[in-house]
């Protein structure tokens, strides 16, 4: 029983990193139809930078504003200097330039940081917590509850403000969205905000957990982006369910299985809800709606 | 009268392409203030291409088009909305995943901040008068709305943007001739209520010609006749080609 409350902990903990990574995924794919393969560095990013701020001992929550800043302009540099010069590119070109760009910072990562792991101290103090049987991390309760926190505070932003209203209006019709004097572009910097912004959360919130180095980003787009896909792309309640499941399995096959088949046992998960609704879980069919 | 009223829209010269394919030739035309004007033609003519450089989707080759004095040519949809050109694309193209009353909202997007939750508030009453259906299904997600009920949509969300000049694209198409009628019944009355001056693109030629001022026939990207709509009802030529024989 502890076992087994054990691995749930562990799985909802990284499962919630995976729907964050998915979140900002989404967040771009909706508005630009762009896969923004870099997702990963923002959250790689987000330890690292940490990591360097504390260790100028500059006050904790100092260190995550400015990290939060920083990455949120890296994003908006990477929109306007890579998407937008390149706009009317078709969507398979663009991916190919974000990939490229993901080489890029990881390639200047591994010049600032080297190539080991980097330890991060917690959000705040970090003794296990003892639940029948299971020792929770206070950190694994704080990458929860700012899942939960990113998840309530984007369904505001997106379904109860004007700007997030002309932004699903610019993700479904960009053409009929300019005829309400909704600019494409800034829908498309304001999605690279957003997500660089999700990014950041979520490498300063898991940085404590996992240790980044220079590379973690490769492996948490990739889980990303399968999430993605798993939830159907474009969906955020797919997005957030996706990386749930997905961190279950992980922590599932890990414990009862066999932690050199994590991967394996999840991905090919994956692949079997794939087989099964090739549109992923809550993917939209490709139906009308509305209009003509 | 309305012949000595301020010229809104002067369109001069208006070359457009897509590609090698010229789709205006040269095409000018003006609207007055207050004024309903038909853009007349067969499919193919021009008619949708036109509107869609008024409202910058399209930027033309040569030519320019002027908003009173000011010069619009190749600005961006969303500059040129700012000036309250408001265009209502053909086939509809509402939000049909967001709510009716999020559709009207977004019609507002341009004047959102400026006017303030208040005064968008009055301003949807006003629109809820206009078309009483849409206050009804406020709530309702905007494509579920039946096809008149979406073009409604569609031109309410036009008004909500405090439009001078209204580009209506086809507003009566895949209707049933009865709806399409009180669509048209309803853009004379904003018309008249409101002042809006009206660009129409329109397939139904007696129809439309009975809610405009004036007329022009476009014909492979080039005006072959402009005239009061009077005359142009009575003109042997539109009579023989478009009233004549059954329009598709």
């Amino acid at each position: 029983m502890g076992d087994l409350l054990q691995f749930l902990v562990t799985g909802i903990t990284i499962g919630s990193i995976y729907a964050i990574v998915a979140l900002g995924l989404v967040t771009i794919y909706s508005v630009t139809k762009v896969i923004n393969l870099a997702q990963g560095e923002f959250v790689m990013l987000g330890g690292m930078l940490m990591f360097t701020f504390l260790n100028f001992n500059i006050p904790y929550w100092f260190a995550i504003l400015f990290t939060l800043v920083l990455i949120i302009i890296v994003g908006w540099m990477m929109e306007l200097t890579l998407i937008r010069p390149a706009k009317g590119a078709n969507p398979i070109s663009l991916i190919i330039l974000t990939l490229g760009a993901s080489l890029f910072i990881r390639g200047i990562a591994s010049m600032i940081w080297g190539k080991d792991s980097v330890r991060v101290e917690p959000f705040t103090a970090n003794d296990p917590i003892n639940i029948a049987g299971a020792a929770i991390t206070p950190q694994s309760i704080w990458v929860i509850l700012l899942m939960v926190l990113i998840v309530f505070g984007l369904y505001i932003l997106i379904d109860k403000t004007i700007i997030g209203k002309g932004f699903q209006a610019s993700s479904a019709n960009p053409n009929a969205a300019r005829l309400m004097g909704i600019s494409p572009k800034k829908m498309s910097s304001f999605s690279f905000v957003l997500s660089a912004g999700l990014g950041a959360l979520a490498g300063m919130a898991i940085a404590p957990i996992m240790f980044p180095a220079y590379d973690t980003g490769l492996m948490l787009g990739v889980k990303g982006l399968s999430v993605a896909i798993l939830g159907g792309l474009g969906s955020a309640p797919g997005a957030v369910l996706g990386g749930l499941i997905l961190g279950l399995i992980e922590s599932l096959g890990a414990g009862y299985v066999s932690s050199g088949f994590k991967d394996a046992i999840a991905f090919g998960f994956v692949l079997l809800i794939l087989f099964i609704r090739p549109s992923g879980l809550l993917g939209e069919k490709s139906v009308g709606k509305g209009g003509l | 009268m309305v012949n000595q009223a301020e010229v809104q829209l002067s369109i001069n010269n208006l070359s457009v392409s897509y590609g090698p394919i010229r789709a205006l030739k040269g095409v000018s035309i003006e609207v007055r203030k207050g004024e309903i004007v038909a853009l007349l033609g067969a499919n193919g003519a021009g008619k949708t291409t036109l509107l869609q450089t008024i409202s910058g989707l399209l930027k033309p080759i040569s030519g320019n088009v002027y908003f009173k004095h000011l010069e619009i040519t190749r600005k961006e949809p969303e500059k040129i909305v700012r000036e309250k050109i408001i265009h209502v694309p053909e086939h509809r193209q509402i939000f049909g995943t967001l709510t009716v009353l999020d559709n009207l909202y977004l019609g507002a997007y341009h004047h959102y901040r400026k006017s303030g939750k208040k005064k968008l508030e009055e301003q949807i009453i006003q629109v809820f008068e206009l078309f009483p259906i849409l206050q009804e299904r406020q709530k309702q997600l905007a494509g579920t709305l039946s096809g008149g009920q979406q073009q409604m949509l569609a031109i309410a969300r036009g008004v909500m943007a405090n439009p001078q000049v209204l580009l209506l694209d086809e507003p009566t198409l895949g209707l049933a001739p009865i709806i399409g009628k009180e669509v048209l019944e309803l853009v004379t009355e904003l018309n008249k209520t409101l002042g809006t001056t009206v660009l129409l693109v329109e397939q139904n030629v007696i129809a439309s010609l009975k809610a405009a001022d004036r007329g022009y026939v476009i014909s492979n990207g080039e005006v072959v006749k402009e005239g009061s709509s009077k005359d142009l009802l009575l003109d042997d030529e539109i009579k023989e080609a478009y009233l004549g024989q059954a329009i598709s």
